[in-house]
């Protein structure tokens, strides 16, 4: 009851303490969360042209790998190019936690670099069905260090499929959420294989440590009346509750304005929206886990040795693996497999290692990176954006709002990320 | 959902040998043991789930589109595209968009919606003249908004519940209502068009008319962004399923049970 009241007693203060920065800032959702879901209103983001010149890549990373019945129709790992017909700078983008290389945000970003001049490769993330049955040397994702060695050969054999074929005058990596961590690592590792010689690297809402941010994603969950166990009941109740929303308002379809006046007239409380968005995420893990247990046939939720045919129904593995949290995969899966690699690993150390805190000297030093995240970031803590601050000094960009990622498409968050990456002069 | 006409053998067959293929892959002598994790566990409502009994079928169907997809529909239309200017691409979407206003005209007088027939038929009238046959859109700049009706909402409209899910070969997720609407859309479409008979005549008129369906379904695909397996989730024929059914259930405007 205290922590509430106080809770209040911030949110009444905020918007005062942050009145100077906010002023120029154009981004309307104030909630973390509701920004968070509802993005970037169509109006506020900025015109593209209607088509990209586009080609889809498939890359055979593991020519020899044979790949369950269940997955037919993983043919390789899709990456997304699009090119400019002159030279030009080219820009590696990895998603977030389970995005395909065709997600929304993904999408949107490619537009925006298209337009300003670069060439733009998308990858999968690495958290994906997609890279974990054709780009992941283990098949188990989370490693950051791992993941970024894979990623790196997925955009050597994607770079190897092109350069017949585009003019590039520099590499440059930009990654959101997870990507950004991961992109981190692998403009690390290129530091010493030299293959691309990133110029720039851009990071947007990184978390700095993945098990810290993971569990802040994890405790909403705990919002749910009865917690992640009663996620199905909390689930149909929510649902109910937009139909009759939708019902009783007279709405033609479902579509960006309903989805908008769910926002204004609040129909669903911090707490529901919250419960929302960690079924999302566990949704998003729910095939990561399944994907990582087929592949290795570990026996985690699938029966061992079962071969799963595609007609096969998945639904019961779906919902065990939606009601799985982090820390069962983390204990059960993750850190057993990595134990059995390296004996002696303790919890702690490969906590550690899924942190930029463990490449902070190399991220303090090198010029190339730049940082966007918002005050309203839930996935930090305030300690971790003073350190992100402290970090990345006058490359952070922090903007005043627009939570987790919502603010990503906003016209002047998107200008910001463009002139980051064509290193011109940035005003602040 | 426009009226197409499959003349093809050669689909048919391509529709059977999909269907059949891969029956004997993944076979495995080892013994397998019991999951570390299992539904008896968890003690919670099931979500996301939608009356699915013929799922093997669905999935076969869902496997049989994505091919589809990928061999024939996504390289005609990625052609189209190509050699479209994006001007002449949005005037014949708008052109396909306008004939369909017929299915929403008939729609809401079937659900005794006299205002939105109205406006529908304000539209139809509107785009009609002034925007040259549907090319361009003037009738939603003068507040007229578009109103998606079909036979399927039409019956949700009215109680039927939705039945079974389906997924239908080329036209993608439905259910046994959705489906019997189509039907019946496309019906009522094709006696329209065959009583006015615009081409009649041209000594050409079928392949004429066969050209406007092709098109007809090339714009669709090419208005819908939807890529089968590409989520990047294994699970998405769940997550389709679940959206499809409860987007359907929600705008057919259905009476919804008391909490």
């Amino acid at each position: 009851m205290f922590k509430l009241k106080l809770f209040c007693i911030v949110c009444m203060l905020l918007p005062m303490s942050v009145h100077a920065l906010d002023e120029n800032y154009g981004y309307p959702i104030k909630g973390s969360h509701e920004a968070s879901i509802l993005g970037t209103p169509a109006e506020l983001m900025p015109e593209f042209p209607a088509s990209l010149p586009t080609r889809q890549l498939v890359l055979d990373l593991f020519p020899d790998r044979e790949k369950p019945p269940v997955f037919f129709y993983d043919e390789g790992l899709r990456c997304t190019f699009t090119y400019q017909d002159k030279k030009a700078p080219l820009v590696f983008i990895v998603g977030g936690a389970g995005a395909s290389d065709r997600s929304a945000k993904l999408i949107t970003m490619t537009k925006a670099l298209h337009q300003a001049g670069f060439h733009v490769i998308t990858l999968p993330s690495p958290t994906s069905t997609n890279f974990i049955v054709s780009a992941s040397s283990s098949s188990i994702p989370g490693d950051l260090t791992e993941d970024a060695a894979d990623l790196h050969r997925a955009m050597e054999a994607a770079w190897k499929q092109v350069k017949g074929d585009i003019e590039v005058s520099s590499f440059n990596l930009c990654g959101y959420s997870l990507g950004a961590s991961e992109v981190a690592f692998v403009a690390k590792l290129d530091e010493d294989r030299r293959v691309f010689n990133f110029r720039k690297v851009l990071l947007i809402n990184p978390p700095v440590s993945l098990y810290s941010s993971v569990t802040r994603i994890e405790e909403l969950m705990k919002q749910i009346p009865g917690g992640s166990k009663k996620q199905g009941v909390f689930v149909n109740r929510m649902l109910s509750k937009f139909s009759r929303f939708y019902r009783y308002g007279n709405y033609v379809t479902i579509n960006e304005d309903f989805l908008y006046a769910i926002y204004t007239e609040k129909l669903f409380s911090h707490a529901e929206t919250a419960g929302l968005i960690a079924i999302s995420y566990r949704i998003g893990m729910a095939g990561m886990i399944f994907s990582a247990d087929v592949m290795t046939n570990s026996g985690y939720v699938v029966p061992k040795n079962r071969v799963l045919r595609y007609t096969d129904s998945l639904f019961d593995y779906f919902l065990v693996s939606t009601h799985l949290s982090f820390f069962d995969y983390f204990n059960e899966f993750f850190y057993p497999y990595f134990k059995k690699q390296r004996p002696g690993l303790t919890k702690q150390e490969l906590i550690d290692s899924q942190s930029l805190k463990s490449i902070e000297g190399y991220l303090k030093s090198s010029a190339k990176f730049g940082l966007i995240t918002n005050e309203n970031d839930f996935i930090l803590t305030k300690t971790e954006l003073d350190y992100l601050r402290q970090l990345f000094g006058e490359r952070a960009r922090i903007y005043p709002r627009g939570g987790h990622l919502g603010n990503l498409a906003y016209k002047e968050n998107l200008a910001y990320m463009v002139a980051f990456l064509q290193d011109k002069e940035i005003i602040q | 959902m426009r009226v197409f006409k499959q003349r093809s053998g050669l689909f048919i067959l391509v529709l059977m040998l999909s269907l059949t293929g891969c029956a004997t892959t993944g076979v495995n002598t080892e013994a397998e043991v019991p999951a570390r994790h299992s539904i008896s566990e968890f003690n919670d409502q099931r979500f996301a789930e939608v009356a699915d009994p013929w799922e093997e079928t669905n999935r076969r169907f869902y496997r049989f589109n994505f091919y589809f997809d990928k061999y024939l529909f996504l390289p005609v239309v990625n052609g189209y595209e190509y050699i479209t200017p994006t001007f002449l691409q949005e005037r014949i979407s708008g052109f396909y968009n306008n004939l369909e206003e017929l299915q929403n005209f008939t729609n809401s007088l079937f659900q005794l919606k006299g205002v939105e027939a109205a406006s529908t038929l304000g539209r139809f009238v509107i785009n009609s003249t002034v925007g040259l046959g549907g090319l361009f859109d003037p009738a939603t700049s003068f507040g007229l908004e578009r109103n998606n009706q079909d036979f399927g909402k039409t019956l949700g409209y009215w109680g039927a519940s939705s039945g079974p899910y389906l997924v239908l070969p080329l036209f993608g997720p439905s259910s046994v209502r959705d489906a019997g609407g189509l039907a019946v859309d496309t019906a009522i479409s094709y006696g329209v068009y065959s009583a006015i008979d615009p081409f009649a005549c041209s000594d050409h008129s079928f392949a004429i008319g066969a050209g406007i369906t092709t098109l007809g379904f090339i714009d669709t695909r090419h208005q819908q962004s939807f890529r089968y397996f590409e989520s990047g989730n294994p699970f998405e024929y769940y997550l389709v399923r679940f959206f499809y059914h409860e987007r359907r259930d929600i705008e057919s405007g259905k009476r919804l049970p008391e909490e």
